[in-house]
């Protein structure tokens, strides 16, 4: 079926001639995962054409941002996309840093990759889990959210926090990878991967699953491409572009893994891709838990870095900064800068222009799951509903990164 | 094929469109070029084009406000991405608040329709040509652009909320 060609044109004159029936999908239903309505025109079970409504947890945080500090605008960026929020953290660290110029330890970026790649894990382990609670199999998903939990308990012992991280500071992280959590994190390695083909094996050639998914909502490298895809999504389409790989950051380079395409771009494509991710991500971890340099876990860059506390209260040095740092006393220098990591669901990119002031004079968020839920009616005319719901769940629409 | 580097991208973009180009620079690697509201589309196409350079990919879309710089206050940036070189280019425009309308690039990446849709709900510049331009985050019914310089998230002369200490 070709769906480029498919009208998605919603109500014409004579419409009402076709005896369609208009559906409300949503603001509020179990099946979409968040608060985004679909006005469906359904010709009985098959979609005619189908209209989305986003906005309904627009925050405005790119105007907020605009009188935040650089400090002030993690906590907006974990609300974002709040299944992988250390990304997003990372990922706005990563464009301050370069907008100041400052250079990384090893062992901040090893461990950033480290939480990154958990991160991804838990987004596609929720990504995939629910697509199985929307085909029917309520099991596998309870199998991986003891796992994911798991993560959560990792994040807890790096930063405190478990959904909202806020983590990383500019430079480095706010303290070191302590004894527990290297151990948190070995234990999550050695257990994990049981866990992951358990989920594998409910799932990967269960005739029922394969049946619902397969050639369902599939679309083409050159309509994703013009869509402008990233991430799994994409690369279900048979594009092997990764920003881990096109322009590594944070060390990327020093990891062997590799990057899974699909053919297709269906539903079932989508799956194994992401099932596949998560597979290097274990091998991304395991490489460098392994090779876990020694070091500074920041960088020395007093100006930006907040000092340990107990220094505050003897050194005149670090009150002054810390007094500066928490006060937005210094500033940034004039420039432009484009910084994109490769998110849950695809390029989260920052653009921020900075004209020397303690804010953002503008920061754009270039939010992967915004740019690809456009072609979702162009995805679900022509099939039933049923398929409507697990494109929608393959996809993995999230809808704070879709809001902003 | 010859790798595309940004002095390569520099040299044939002056090549090409030498005469609409100006404020030519390489701010953190990225090469920045801004050129007029009349010229963005043709270029966007020959960029698309062009068997060399295929800049394919559009990244991102999005406004910015420079309420000082009179008769150029709105602008409008575009971040393209050639996928087969790995080389990333923004364009920019700038043009008038009075005269806000820019032709649009739907008809090149379908991926602009939301993005020009999502500037004009906060930037209130009208893409002339778009198949369905309405605010699309915001309610249909709001009046103000929201993210243009004039609305501050926080009045700086309040009297009511004196805080010394924060300066805000």
């Amino acid at each position: 079926m070709e769906l480029a060609k498919q009208n998605t044109q919603i109500v014409t004159p004579d419409s009402y001639m076709q005896e369609l029936t208009t559906l409300n999908l949503g603001p509020t239903h179990p099946a979409t995962h968040g608060i985004f309505q679909n006005i469906l025109q359904m010709d009985g079970e098959k979609i005619v054409s189908g209209v989305p409504t986003i906005g309904y947890i627009h925050r405005a945080f790119e105007k907020i941002a605009e009188r935040r500090n650089f400090y002030q605008i993690t906590p907006l960026t974990d609300r974002m996309n709040y299944c992988s929020s250390p990304i997003n953290n990372m990922g706005w660290w990563m464009t301050v840093e370069k907008l100041l110029g400052v250079t990384v330890p090893k062992r901040a970026e090893y461990i950033r990759v480290i939480v990154m790649e958990l991160a991804r894990i838990a987004d596609h382990l929720i990504c995939n889990s629910i697509l199985g609670v929307d085909t029917g199999a309520f099991t596998g998903f309870l199998y991986v959210f003891q796992e994911r939990e798991k993560i959560y308990e990792i994040y807890e012992e790096i930063c405190g926090a478990r959904l909202t991280t806020n983590m990383g500071r500019v430079g480095g992280m706010e303290r070191d990878l302590s004894p527990v959590a290297i151990q948190k994190i070995r234990d999550f390695l050695r257990d994990f991967p049981k866990v992951m083909t358990e989920f594998e094996t409910l799932f990967n050639r269960n005739r029922i699953f394969i049946d619902r998914v397969e050639n369902v909502g599939p679309i083409t490298a050159e309509r994703a491409l013009n869509y402008g895809f990233t991430g799994p999504n994409l690369r279900a389409a048979g594009v092997d572009y990764d920003v881990r790989v096109m322009n590594p950051y944070s060390s990327y380079q020093d990891f062997d893994f590799e990057i899974p395409v699909g053919t297709k771009g269906d539903t079932y494509d989508r799956f194994m891709v992401r099932n596949e991710e998560i597979w290097q991500s274990l091998r991304i971890i395991q490489q460098a838990m392994d090779n876990l340099p020694e070091g500074p876990f920041h960088a020395d860059a007093p100006e930006f870095y907040l000092p340990p506390k107990q220094d505050v209260y003897r050194n005149m040095e670090a009150l002054i900064y810390h007094f500066k740092i928490v006060m937005g006393e210094i500033d940034a220098p004039v420039g432009e800068v484009y910084h994109s990591v490769e998110g849950g669901n695809g390029e989260l990119g920052f653009y921020l222009v900075s004209d020397g002031g303690r804010t953002p004079y503008r920061l754009h968020f270039r939010r992967p799951c915004f740019i690809y839920y456009q072609a979702y009616p162009e995805m679900v005319v022509g099939t039933q509903l049923s398929d409507a719901i697990v494109i929608l769940s393959s996809m993995n629409v999230i809808a704070g990164e879709l809001d902003a | 094929m010859a790798e595309l580097t940004n002095e390569l991208l520099v040299q044939t973009l002056q090549e090409k469109f030498g005469d609409q180009l100006f404020d030519m620079h390489e701010p953190y690697g990225l090469v920045t070029v801004t050129t007029t509201r009349e010229n963005i589309i043709p270029m966007l196409q020959a960029l698309y084009d062009d068997a060399f350079l295929q800049f394919q990919f559009l990244t991102t879309l999005c406004g910015i406000h420079y309420p000082d710089s009179k008769g150029q206050e709105l602008g409008v940036i575009y971040h393209l991405h050639s996928l087969v070189h790995n080389v990333r280019l923004r364009i920019k425009i700038f043009f008038s608040e009075d005269d806000a309308v820019v032709p649009t690039a739907t008809n090149l990446y379908q991926t602009a329709n939301w993005m020009e849709r999502e500037t004009f709900d906060f930037y209130g510049i009208r893409f002339e040509g778009h198949p369905n331009l309405i605010r699309i985050l915001n309610v249909e019914e709001m009046e103000a652009f929201p993210m243009r310089k004039e609305f501050p998230l926080e009045d700086q002369t309040r009297e009511d909320k004196i805080n010394t200490f924060f300066g805000r």
